[in-house]
Parts: C-alpha cells; sequence; structure tokens
C-alpha cells in the first residue's frame, strides 16, 4: 500500500490542500542550478530569520553543476521548526520548468511569483523536465482544454485558486541600471535579489531584516553591496505600489531569533573543531565533501589560552587512502577523521577492518546518498545502516551513531571522538543528504556541554623499551593505548592476529582471547554510555501508539507528533541514536507497552526494522517508507500515521510524490 | 654522502627485534633487513623515533623483525599509512616498505600520489618479480613472456618500469640497490632516509623460491654501480633548467638498461622540490609549533582548549 500526500492524488486537484497550520509559511524557490537558487533561498530564510522565526530550509539539485533543476524549501514558524513542507504556500521562480514541477504542490490558496518577461514556453521544449512529468502535465492540461504552454500552467493554477504575479523584471532591472547609470547586463544578477525582495515585502517581512540579510549572505565589495541594496529598495517599493498585503502573512514573532543559522555539515564542522580534531583525510564526495571544504576554509583555530592550533585538512588519492592515511595519523595520538559517502564507504570497508583489529581511535563521517552504485549522488536515503554496521569481513568492534537534526550533529561530532578514543575502535557517525543540505537555526552551541575525554593512555613505566603491550588483555578489554613517536613507548601493530605485544598469533587460544577482549569494548561501552545518548524519546511518552526512527527523520517525526496531538492523537517517537552496539535494553521496556508499533525509514528495505527484529525478536507492525530520494515530511508522515492509528493502513506503507 | 657513523649511540643490533622470522633462507629480504638496521644505527635515531609501515607480502613482514614503531599495515596501503603518521608527528623518522605487487599493482595509486608530495618519507620497494607471499604469481615487474617457476603460464602482460614511475610521479629521490650487497644496500637507504623530501629506493630482492629467472648469478653479471661510472644525480638550487632537465633525461635512460647491465645507486636527487611540510606550515603556521599529534585537545578538566566564538559569530543568526 502506497500513500501519496492527500493533494496529489490523481494530479493535484481532487483535493485542495486547506492549510491546519497559520503558525508556519512555506516558501520555495525554482530554478536551473547555478542560477544562485542556494544563496537567495538563504537570503530570505536570514531574512525570516532576523524577523524572529525560527527557519528550516531545504534544498534539493541534480547531480549536475548548470542547468538542471533544483529548488530550495524555507519553513518559517515562530516556534519550533523542524522540517520542510512538500506544500509550500508560495513558490517564487523565473522560468516554466519549476511551474512544470511546483504548481501542483502548492496549498489553496496558493501564491505564485514569476517573472512578465518569459513569453510563451512550450512546455513540449523543455528538455530536462522529466519524460514522465511532461507527460503528466500536458495531460492535465489537456483535460481542461488549456494550452500545453506555460500561459496554460498559469492558468489552470489559478482556476484551483493559486494567485498568480507576474513581476515585469526587465523593467525593474532597466531602473536599476539607470539609477546606477551602467549597463543592464552590469545589473542582471540582481533579479535574484528583487525576487527575495517581492516576495518577502508581500510575506509582510519588512525591509531593515532583509537588508540586514543581504550584508551577511552577500558580503562583498561596496558597489555590489550598493547594487543589491538599491535592487531591494525598487523591488520592495514595486511590491508595496503593486499588491496588497497577502492574506498569508509571516507570523507575528514571539521575540528575537538569538543562535546560529547553519547546516549539518558546518555543524559537524564545528563539532570536530570542538573536540581538537587534528587531522582529515578525505576524497571529493557529494554530499560529504562539503564538511571537509568548510573545515579546510577554517582550520586555524584560536585556543582559549591564546595560542592557535587547528586540524590538518588533506584532499588525498581515493578513499582508500582516505581512510589509511586517518588511520596513521590516529596512531600518533591524533584526533583523526574522514568524511564519506556511500560509495567511499565502501572503498573504506578494509582500512575500517585493520582499526577495528588495531584498536585505533577513528572517527568516520557517514553521509548517506542514495545508492546502491552512484545511485542518486544528491539524493537522500538511509541506505547504508547495514553497511555501516555490519560493513567489512570478519567481526571486531564498532560504533556506530545517527545524529537525528542539525543541533545534534555538533554535539555528536565532538562526542564520537570521546568515543572513539575510549574504546579505541572505530565510530561512524551516520548521516544523510537530507541532514547535511538543511539549513536551520539552532541555539548557540554550548562548548561547556562538551567534556572531553581522552581515554586510557599508556604511560612508560621501567619495563624495556621494547616491552609495551599494545593489547594487554584487560576485564574492560580496553588496553592503556601508546602512541606512535612517544618516548618509551615502542610497539607493534598488525591487522594480523596477535598477541598483547602486537605480535603474529595463530594460537587458537591466544586467538580466543584477542576476540574476547575487543568484543568485551562493546559491552563496556552498552553499560557505560548514559540513555539518553543511545535513544530519547518524544511526544506522549506513555502512549501505547509507538513510532520507532532514526538519523533526519527526526524533524519529520516531531512535526508529525505535533499534528498528532493537535489531532488528540496520542502518540510517542522513539529516535534510535546509538545504533550500535544496539540499545537492546533500553528499547525493552519501551517495545513492551508498545501498539501499533511503526518504524519509519528512508529506504526501500526497512533496514533498521530488519535491526530491531534481529536485536529484539520483533518486528513492528507497520513499516513505513520512502526511497525516492526525498526527505520524508511532518505532513505526509502524518497522514501516514493517522491512517495507522484508524486501522486503516496496511503493514507496508511507502510514501511517495511524484512532484518533490 | 653519508658514510657509516661508528660514534653513533646504537648498533645494528639495537633494531633487531626478538620476533621470530620466517623468510626463506637466502631470500633477499634478509639483506634488505640487514641493511635498514644498519642504516638505522649509522643515522643515530633511537629505535623510538623510528616508524617502519609494512605492506603485505613477504617484505611486508619487515617491520615486525626491526626494533622500532613496527606497524603491518594493509596489502597496498602503507604509503598513505605511513604519509598520515608523519603528516600528523613530523619528528617521526617514517619509512615504509613493501613489494612490488603491493607497490605496483594494488597499490600503484598510492606509489603515484605519494610522488606528488614531497614529504620526508623513505619507500623502499623490494622488487623480486613475483608475489611471493602468494607463491610466485607474476609481479607487475615481471617482463612480458617471462615464466617464472610457479607459474603456469608464461606472463602475457608488460611491466612497469618502478624508476621510471617514481620520476614521473614526482619522487625528488630515486635510487636503486640489492639485496646481496648489504653494504652499498645500507648507505642507499641511509641517504633515502636522510633526503629531505619524498624518497623511492627500488630493491633488487631475489626470491630463490620462486623466481628461478633472476637470481645471484643472474643479477651477478649486470649490476654496476652508477656511482662508480661517475653518475652525478643531483638538481640543486645552482642547476639552470637545462642541467636539471639533463638529469632526468639521463635519469630515464639508466632506468631502461635491464637485459645487459642493471644500474644500482642513486639515479636523482632533485633538491630544488619545495618540501610538504613547508608548504603546509606556510598555510597553517601553527603546524611547526603544534603538529597534529601535539594539538592539546582539552585542558586536565576535559574543557576543551578551542575556541569557535569567533566562527560562532559568522554564522550567528543575527
Ligand atoms: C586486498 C588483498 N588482496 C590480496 C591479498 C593477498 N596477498 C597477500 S600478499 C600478496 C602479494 C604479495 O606480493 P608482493 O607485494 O610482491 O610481496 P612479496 O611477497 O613478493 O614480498 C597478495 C596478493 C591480500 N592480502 N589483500
Ligand atoms: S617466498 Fe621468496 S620472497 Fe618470500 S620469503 Fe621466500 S624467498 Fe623470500
Ligand atoms: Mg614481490
Amino acid at each position: 500500500m502506497h500513500v501519496i500526500l492527500k493533494n496529489y492524488q490523481n494530479g493535484r486537484h481532487s483535493q485542495p490542500i486547506v492549510k491546519t497550520r497559520t503558525e508556519h509559511i512555506a516558501w520555495r524557490i525554482g530554478g536551473p542550478q547555478g542560477s544562485g537558487i542556494d544563496r537567495i533561498a538563504t537570503l530570505f530564510a536570514r531574512a525570516c530569520a532576523l524577523s524572529g522565526q525560527q527557519v528550516s530550509c531545504r534544498r534539493e539539485y541534480h547531480s549536475n553543476i548548470i542547468g538542471r533543476h533544483s529548488y530550495c524549501d524555507v519553513s518559517a514558524s515562530p516556534g519550533p521548526i523542524t522540517c520542510h513542507s512538500e506544500s509550500p504556500d508560495m513558490l517564487v521562480t523565473f522560468e516554466s520548468e519549476s511551474l512544470c514541477r511546483h504548481l501542483n504542490a502548492l496549498t489553496t490558496p496558493g501564491y505564485v511569483i514569476c517573472s512578465a518577461d518569459d513569453g510563451e514556453v512550450d512546455l513540449a521544449s523543455l528538455s530536462y523536465l522529466d519524460a514522465r512529468l511532461q507527460h503528466d502535465i500536458i495531460e492535465q492540461l489537456t483535460t481542461l482544454g488549456l494550452p500545453a504552454t506555460s500561459s496554460g500552467l498559469l492558468e489552470m493554477a489559478r482556476q484551483h485558486g493559486v494567485h498568480t504575479f507576474a513581476i515585469p523584471y526587465k523593467a525593474l532591472l532597466s531602473r536599476l541600471a539607470d539609477e546606477l547609470g551602467v549597463a543592464r547586463q552590469r545589473v542582471a544578477a540582481a533579479i535574484n535579489i528583487m525576487a527575495v525582495a517581492i516576495s518577502s515585502s508581500m510575506l509582510g517581512i519588512s525591509r531593515g531584516s532583509l537588508e540586514r540579510a543581504l550584508e551577511k549572505v552577500f558580503p562583498g565589495q561596496q558597489d555590489v553591496l550598493e547594487m543589491n541594496r538599491r535592487a531591494l529598495a525598487i523591488a520592495c517599493q514595486y511590491a508595496q505600489d503593486s499588491f496588497e498585503p497577502l492574506e498569508l502573512q509571516l507570523p507575528e514573532p514571539r521575540g528575537d531569533t538569538a543562535g546560529l543559522l547553519l547546516n549539518a555539515s558546518q555543524s559537524v564542522a564545528l563539532g570536530k573543531l570542538a573536540a581538537g580534531l587534528g587531522f582529515q583525510s578525505y576524497y571529493p564526495i557529494s554530499p560529504a565533501s562539503d564538511e571537509s571544504v568548510f573545515l579546510e576554509a577554517h582550520n586555524r583555530v584560536p585556543l582559549t589560552n591564546g595560542e592557535e592550533s587547528g586540524p590538518l585538512l588533506l584532499q588525498v588519492e581515493d578513499e582508500l587512502a582516505a581512510v589509511t592515511m586517518a588511520c596513521g595519523a590516529a596512531l600518533t595520538g591524533t584526533r583523526s577523521a574522514t568524511a564519506t559517502s556511500g560509495p567511499g564507504f565502501s572503498l573504506m570497508t578494509e582500512g575500517l577492518g585493520w582499526a577495528g583489529m588495531n584498536e585505533v581511535p577513528l572517527v568516520i563521517t557517514l553521509y548517506q546518498r542514495g545508492g546502491p552504485s552512484t545511485g542518486m549522488a544528491t539524493r537522500t536515503e538511509q541506505g547504508d545502516l547495514q553497511s555501516a554496521i555490519h560493513g567489512g569481513h570478519g567481526e571486531f568492534p564498532r560504533m556506530v551513531l545517527a545524529s537525528g537534526d542539525v543541533e545534534e550533529c555538533f554535539y555528536d561530532a565532538a562526542q564520537a571522538f570521546d568515543y572513539a578514543e575510549r574504546y579505541q575502535l572505530p565510530v561512524i557517525h551516520l548521516l544523510d543528504k537530507a541532514l547535511t543540505s538543511t539549513l536551520q537555526t539552532v541555539p548557540t552551541f554550548e562548548m561547556s556541554r562538551l567534556q572531553i575525554d581522552r581515554g586510557e593512555l599508556y604511560r612508560p613505566g621501567h619495563e624495556p623499551a621494547s616491552a609495551v603491550p599494545r593489547f594487554a588483555l584487560t576485564d574492560s578489554g580496553i588496553s592503556p593505548r601508546p602512541l606512535l613517536g612517544q618516548a618509551g613507548g615502542q610497539h607493534w601493530l598488525t591487522g594480523v592476529e596477535h598477541s598483547e605485544y602486537g605480535q603474529v598469533s595463530e594460537d587458537p587460544v591466544m586467538r580466543e582471547q584477542m576476540m574476547e577482549k575487543r568484543a568485551r569494548k562493546l559491552l563496556q561501552a552498552a553499560q557505560e554510555i548514559p540513555t539518553d545518548e543511545k535513544l530519547r524519546l518524544y511526544g506522549d511518552i506513555d502512549a501505547a501508539f509507538t513510532i520507532i526512527s532514526w538519523g533526519s527523520n527526526k524533524g519529520a517525526l516531531l512535526d508529525a507528533l505535533k499534528r498528532l496531538a493537535h489531532e488528540g492523537i496520542s502518540a510517542r517517537a522513539v529516535q534510535l541514536r546509538l545504533l550500535w552496539p544496539f540499545p537492546g535494553e533500553e528499547l525493552e521496556a519501551i517495545l513492551a507497552t508498545a501498539g501499533p508499533l511503526v518504524m519509519v525509514e528512508c529506504n526501500y528495505s526497512g533496514q533498521m526494522n530488519a535491526l530491531v527484529k534481529a536485536q529484539m525478536g520483533r518486528g513492528c507492525d507497520h513499516l513505513v517508507v520512502k526511497y525516492n530520494g526525498r526527505p520524508i515530511s511532518g505532513e505526509a508522515l502524518y497522514q501516514v500515521l493517522q491512517q495507522i492509528h484508524e486501522g486503516k493502513a496496511e503493514a507496508r506503507m511507502v510514501l511517495r510524490n511524484p512532484y518533490e | 654522502m653519508a658514510t657509516e657513523q661508528s660514534h653513533s649511540a646504537f648498533t645494528a643490533k639495537d633494531f633487531q627485534s626478538q620476533q621470530i622470522n620466517d623468510w626463506c633462507a637466502g631470500c633477499g629480504d634478509h639483506g634488505i633487513l640487514r641493511g635498514l638496521e644498519r642504516a638505522l644505527a649509522a643515522l643515530g635515531r633511537s629505535p623510538d623515533e623510528v616508524a617502519v609501515f609494512g605492506g603485505i607480502g613477504c617484505s611486508g613482514k619487515t617491520p615486525y623483525y626491526l626494533n622500532s614503531y613496527g606497524v603491518h599495515t594493509l596489502h597496498g596501503r602503507l604509503l598513505p599509512f605511513a604519509t598520515g603518521a608523519k603528516l600528523a608527528n613530523p619528528d617521526l623518522t617514517v619509512i615504509a616498505v613493501g613489494g612490488d605487487g603491493d607497490g605496483l599493482s594494488i597499490g600503484a595509486g598510492h606509489f603515484v600520489n605519494v610522488g606528488r608530495r614531497n614529504l620526508d618519507l623513505t619507500y623502499i620497494l623490494f622488487n623480486n618479480g613475483v608475489y611471493g607471499l602468494t607463491k610466485g604469481q607474476a609481479s607487475p615487474t615481471l617482463r612480458q613472456g617471462e615464466q617464472t617457476r610457479s607459474m603456469p603460464q608464461s606472463n602475457i602482460q608488460g611491466h612497469i618500469n618502478p624508476i621510471m614511475l617514481a620520476l614521473s610521479a614526482g619522487f625528488t629521490w630515486v635510487g636503486r640497490g640489492y639485496a646481496y650487497d648489504v653494504k652499498s644496500l645500507s648507505q642507499l637507504i641511509q641517504q633515502a632516509i636522510e633526503h629531505p623530501g619524498i624518497a623511492y629506493l627500488d630493491v633488487l630482492q631475489p626470491c630463490p623460491v620462486y623466481n628461478d629467472l633472476h637470481d645471484k648469478a643472474w643479477y651477478g653479471e649486470r649490476i654496476y654501480s652508477l656511482r662508480a661510472e661517475g653518475h652525478d644525480p643531483v638538481i640543486s638550487d645552482s642547476s639552470d633548467e637545462q642541467g636539471s632537465q639533463e638529469k632526468r633525461v639521463q635519469c630515464l635512460l639508466k632506468a631502461q638498461e635491464w637485459d645487459e647491465q642493471i644500474p644500482v645507486g642513486v639515479f636523482l636527487q632533485d633538491l630544488t622540490q619545495p618540501l610538504f611540510l613547508e608548504q603546509i606550515t606556510r598555510r597553517q603556521p601553527s603546524y611547526a609549533r603544534m603538529p597534529p599529534a601535539r594539538i592539546a585537545v582539552a585542558d586536565a578538566a576535559g574543557r576543551p582548549l578551542s575556541d569557535l566564538s569567533q566562527l560562532f559569530t559568522e554564522l550567528e543568526v543575527s
């Protein structure tokens, strides 16, 4: 059984969506890649944030540099906003492909800000539009007796209650050029700013907020800033003169939004810097490289004692090198990491096993994307859970943690190093494309919440130099760790099974002792780590209706819970955070009182459901999955949970949306 | 030219470990091990200042037999492991040792790319023409048409010339030694270690068990010393463009000699290339004082030492 968001069934118009929440607006901008869509969305998001809103912004794009379609959603609310919306209230665009892709997604009433200068575009000529979508849209238009053109599309939208506003950008740009006394081409880029300004004005965002956002998003030379400011002024004036304020207005703020506006890759990078990252090797791959590039740009870190330090970032030849180089650095006592995505992680698994065998504290940040193979490089998926937990040959301890939102990413990224050093093993910090491209307002990170633990280090004693038992058999399984280059800490390491002294050993008894020693470290971790780090509960914690999920679905989950509560449906959500060692004991108590039990995942097969089944002997009653490469939204999840609650859902429910 | 220093605090014996050596009798690997022990002793390095990284193969076991930090890595990956350790702790003397299969087939990508970074690292490749540890299949240095003892068919693939490859990859010290001539070999190893940049030392290593084509007699008839012939390998700041060019051409010509006569010694030493660590320091001045392994992460109470307030301001909403 599958669920398509109500308004998308049989084309858009069988059941127009009427907004249930007034406390939030959803704004979307679409256009070709390379045209600056990202930055204008950031400008809008920042202007909202400066107007006292919390924002969550998602970004969808093709694996292409210039020309193919991309879009950004900005959701803003004076209260917590955890998730994007699949049904925007307002669409801003300059071109017909965006109209084809997004008009059907708009709420009712919806608003489109488009260009008056485009002329008539034959929809059949849009070469980047997926054939399936092109066919559907043309069919919808034909049924209504409308031409298969841009104006036909807009007419269809109007017939369904969408308000369309065609802006004479050319004229506005000419005015700008005249004011500045420059040629029209010189100001062409200002069209983006004008579009944001017009839509913002219509939504009641103040010009002051826009101006402040502008300085932050487009810092630059004075003349560029001046051009942008003038563009803003002209556009705001135009909007004021031409349109009545919309019924849809930015909600009243409840005070200033303090905090940071950033995405998950920046948040992870900051967490790593906070934890004292010393070395990160990487091979470029979407969507992981943004983090490494950010780190490389911010590699000079002031210290509280007035000195300066900073991690060494190195772009290397491949992921085989990335993981093994980080391993080599980790052996010296450096906090070391690498960041990658599915294809790279597949290549890293041999190195991962070496780190497991040699008990190396290594952090691997794994940004999942659509797989298998090259899959969908710029789309999201939670398809690497099993690979993160089990990838590689043989059995060795590792830890896998998954963050649920941009804020968690910071603390978890820092925590990962502590786990790695305390238990002397590789730690995989599991994230995904949805999270990394989500820009959110978050409370400023508190360094004081970090309590750094470097684990047990070897202190040279009086034994002869060559006698450091690197792999000493201990009750906890953790052996005091000597560092490469430490005076008197000389030792051997090897991927071959070995003795306490790192000497090759195939003795059956030693083998058992070493396997058991390594395994004990995970038992120790499972015992010591507080429950709150392992899983978190949200909603009505006494409710039987229980939804389990992990990773970036957290945002949709919280949003859906809110909607359910609004409908008087009591439910609780479990966010699994420590995925390995699996928090079975903690989950046990919850499962005992759960029914129906629902698992929500962004993959096809329900990898977490399989894991829960294997670990707990009980799978979920309903598996809700989405695997079209786009993240789950709160509204879609809410609809399916409602059906489950009403007993109208099947065991497997697939979330779909043809207009994402 | 480096010479053996009798005043060193360490002897070759100080670099011998107690681990049981399981190489075949007569294997060239023993000679390379002896060469390494002597070179390290002559350089006066203390065993806990030296880290030796091995690949996988008979050759890769070398770190077990040396008394130093010894890291037995993965097949083909010794170079990135070694690079990571050197970058993180530049005070370490880092040596990478591996087979010709390890470095020229499964790890060829790293062979080439390590040459792009003029890091102070020594790479010694045990060139025996075969995969010793997997029982004698052809390695990438075995010539087309050759068939060693355990190969079921003759080799139909071409060979790689590691000296030429090292030159084109950017190694700034390129040499070749012979495993049965321990004295010259240890001097070459010493020079390779002393070279401030990335050094490649190819060692002709007879494998009496599997490579019956290239044995002691075969090499004995062909090997000659570049130094004795008066070959000057050094490109220095005083070399002009044309002079440097000639040195490289000379290196290429020498690298191609094989069937009739085989040169050993230093093919090229280029002292004009920027050092990798200096490049790092230029873009990250703190590296010189606080390389990754010395970064202070937290105070005694576990409070992080990083001060991110400036970064937080950059990302602030207002
Ligand atoms: C990924 C991987 N593939 C294959 C092997 C098996 N293997 C072990 S040693 C070796 C070849 C060794 O040849 P070489 O590098 O020339 O070293 P030698 O034994 O000749 O010194 C191979 C293929 C392995 N250990 N790892
Ligand atoms: S098989 Fe060859 S290379 Fe390996 S130890 Fe024996 S002689 Fe040496
Ligand atoms: Mg070999």
